[in-house]
């Protein structure tokens, strides 16, 4: 079998920041990543859903080469890239690609759509001018943009088209792996959707795989065949995405399942199940790091930290109730 | 009985360029809102939900300016009331509750001084009153140990307590309405579904009315007995939720419902293609019409009249028609309200 097209293990992020503690300034770890392990195949979606400061897009910016891990490896290909170099590492750049969140501050406001998409073909590839304005009418196709737009500047779109520029500026060189910093969450429900299905038509043609971050749960379930649930720097509980609709076992997938807003006004809704917010990543609470919010929690999870261990093929939690 | 908010054929416009560029922001905004009742808003951005609730308590930025129509505030108009009047009301019977908490906070006050004054102004609290007043509030949203936090500063607090503080104040003067714009957008799940508890909880207590304006039908469906759905400056179609939810007449309102993923299904999302036209250079005809998968030919020249489908259920669309009313049935909101009637009528 094949090494999966992108495999994690162990992948830690500690940033060291000095923190004002009357009387005096202290050193402190910020654990933004502390120790995660997942695996993307080719063609696949894998969906990660957290609150805001739980690593998502510390996650990302490993994966891109944007921060250096503390600890831990990340395998394109089967290859670690801490090792990769010279035309490797090029190969690397050029196949895995990120599109972020804000479509207004990402895309720089003095290039023309033409320029915003070509410049990862400029950087990695030797192609013509010829070929690369061939290649972007190409992809603003793909995305579903006239070829007409290429000599543009982004504030002539809305938020939605902006969005699509930037998708297409990812997949030009032809990539293997986009990474989806919540792309959605700032845009209106209707153009979500727009971005959402379009998203799915580009993976049924092209087979790139993608590493969707969210933090709506029907969002992230809709798009992913797989969903990693983050808490605080870890990953409390993987799945199948129907398989954790159906069945979340870890307690804070279970909260997020009752925060999640209903689609009708029918369905019964809980009241939510834990309170209080995420405590800081600077000092995590000791053993289960969710146990001061956990309403199951016991003894031992204050004490000693779960272990993530498969409790059915392909379904994985860090709880000591399993 | 008159009730508790009453908005009528409301215009308000941004006028820009010498009046060249007129953005009607709101053209034509009629509903009703009753005591203790909770109206959601949606649509797109830029369809004019926030220029509505500002211009019901008069706070539509410049070059803003309601232009016609009238609002009806339990039984008093307030187009007519001057900016001191109006002062007294936003703080006394309606208050904001905005997107950005840091919008309607003042860094440099303590907590306790922000909390404090609406009850200071308004209900003519002074010394332990006022004191016991603050702790009340910050108590019922759920702030904890408040003796300690009221000598806080807003940047001392995270996104989702600072919200619960502007909650606090909206709730200090003891209002008979509450306008949210987006009071969740940038919260967390748990930390807004724990707000939106809490806001119905203190509604159940105070009996207070509620608009809350959102781009989420899942906020709706969870917090809303009415529902206004806005395109392009005006209410396209209107009714209960439940109505809205489960035969939506208006094809804008279907499109929005089925963009909306659900949780635990693959089925394909329904994308409206296109984006909301520019308010100040408007399509001829019904504005949805370039977007509209329905539309038949006269949409596109003639300008739909609001149709109502039954009791307050309305929509603004060519192929909306009217409900027949048959004696067995029930099956809407609105139906089972007319046979009601008619049966005290007997
Ligand atoms: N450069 C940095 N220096 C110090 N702390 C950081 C840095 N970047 C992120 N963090 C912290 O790491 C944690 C995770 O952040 P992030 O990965 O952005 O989370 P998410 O994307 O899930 O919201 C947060 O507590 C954040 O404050
Ligand atoms: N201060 C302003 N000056 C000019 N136009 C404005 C101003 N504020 C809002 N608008 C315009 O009015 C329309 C409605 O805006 P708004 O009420 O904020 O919509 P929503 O709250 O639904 O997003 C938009 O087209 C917007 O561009
Ligand atoms: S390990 Fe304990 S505290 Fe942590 S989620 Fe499980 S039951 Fe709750
Ligand atoms: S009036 Fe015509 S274009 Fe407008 S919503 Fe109805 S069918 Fe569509
Ligand atoms: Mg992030
Ligand atoms: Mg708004």
């Amino acid at each position: 079998m094949p090494p999966p097209l992108l495999e994690i293990e162990g992948l830690t992020k500690h940033f060291p920041v000095t923190v004002a503690m009357f009387p005096r300034r202290r050193q402190g770890l910020v654990k933004a990543v502390d120790g995660i392990d997942f695996a993307v195949e080719a063609g696949e979606t894998l969906g990660v859903i957290g609150e805001s400061g739980c690593g998502k897009t510390t996650t990302s910016k490993l994966i891109l080469l944007q921060e250096r891990p503390t600890g831990g490896s990340i395998r394109f290909d089967g290859q670690d890239i801490g090792e990769l170099s010279g035309p490797e590492l090029m190969r690397y750049r050029r196949e895995v690609q990120v599109v972020f969140q804000d479509p207004y501050s990402s895309l720089s406001p003095r290039m023309r759509v033409s320029e915003i998409i070509a410049e990862p073909l400029q950087i990695h590839t030797d192609m013509t001018r010829q070929q690369q304005s061939e290649r972007v009418a190409e992809v603003l196709e793909l995305v579903g943009l006239r070829p007409e737009v290429a000599p543009l500047f982004p504030h002539e779109f809305s938020g939605g088209q902006r969005q699509r520029i930037a998708i297409a500026r990812a997949l030009v060189t032809n990539t293997r792996l986009i990474v989806l910093d919540e792309p959605v969450s700032a845009l209106d429900v209707s153009i979500r959707a727009q971005i959402m299905n379009q998203l799915e038509e580009l993976q049924d043609r092209l087979g790139v795989s993608y590493l969707f971050i969210g933090h709506d749960l029907a969002t992230v379930a809709h798009i992913s065949q797989r969903i990693a649930v983050m808490y605080l720097g870890l990953i409390v509980e993987l799945a199948d995405a129907l398989e954790l609709c159906n069945r979340p076992l870890h307690p804070y997938t279970q909260a997020l399942f009752t925060a999640a807003l209903p689609a009708h006004p029918d369905e019964k809704r809980e009241r939510q199940t834990i309170s209080g917010e995420v405590p800081s990543a600077l000092s995590p609470p000791s053993g289960c790091r969710f146990h001061p919010r956990c309403p199951q929690a016991m003894p031992r999870c204050s004490v000693e930290a779960p272990l993530r261990k498969d409790v059915a093929p392909g379904h994985s939690v860090a709880c000591h109730l399993y | 009985m008159t009730a508790l908010l009453e908005v009528r054929d409301l215009q308000a416009h941004y006028v820009s360029f010498g009046g060249e560029r007129v953005v009607k922001a709101v053209e034509g905004v009629s509903f009703t809102l009753e005591e203790g009742e909770t109206l959601g808003v949606v649509g797109e951005s830029g369809c004019g939900k926030t220029t509505t609730c500002q211009a019901i308590v008069n706070l539509l930025p410049p070059p803003g300016r309601i232009v016609g129509g009238s609002i009806a505030f339990a039984g008093e108009e307030l187009t007519r009331k001057s900016q001191r009047e109006m002062r007294h009301i936003r703080g006394a019977q309606i208050a904001m509750i905005l997107q950005d908490p840091m919008a309607s906070l003042n860094p440099l006050f303590s907590i306790y001084r922000q909390v404090s004054e609406p009850a200071y102004y308004h209900r003519a609290l002074r010394g332990r009153g006022l004191r016991e007043r603050v702790r009340e509030l910050l108590n019922a949203v759920r702030i904890p140990s408040p003796a300690m936090r009221m000598r806080e500063y807003p940047h001392q607090m995270s996104g989702g307590m600072r919200q619960r503080i502007v909650g606090a104040i909206a709730l200090a003067g003891g209002p008979r309405l509450i306008i949210a714009d987006e009071p969740t957008t940038n919260l967390d799940v748990t930390i807004q579904a724990q707000y939106l508890d809490l806001l119905k909880e203190l509604q159940d207590k105070t009996g207070v009315a509620i608009i809350f304006i959102t781009h989420n039908l899942g906020i709706v469906a969870r917090m809303c007995d009415k529902l206004a759905v806005m395109y392009a400056g005006k209410i396209v179609e209107a009714g209960t939720v439940r109505e809205l939810f489960n035969a939506p007449r208006h094809p804008y309102t279907k499109a929005l419902l089925g963009s909306m993923p659900k949780l635990g299904s693959k089925e394909k999302l329904l994308a409206i293609p296109g984006h909301p036209p520019d308010l100040a250079t408007l399509p001829p005809g019904c504005a949805f019409h370039p977007r509209c998968p329905e539309a038949l030919p006269t949409c596109a020249t003639a300008e739909p009249p609001e149709i109502q489908v039954i009791g307050s259920w309305s929509a603004r669309c060519w192929r909306a028609e009217p409900q027949e009313i048959s004696a067995t049935d029930a099956t809407t909101d609105s139906a089972k309200d007319i046979h009601a009637a008619a049966a005290v009528g007997d």
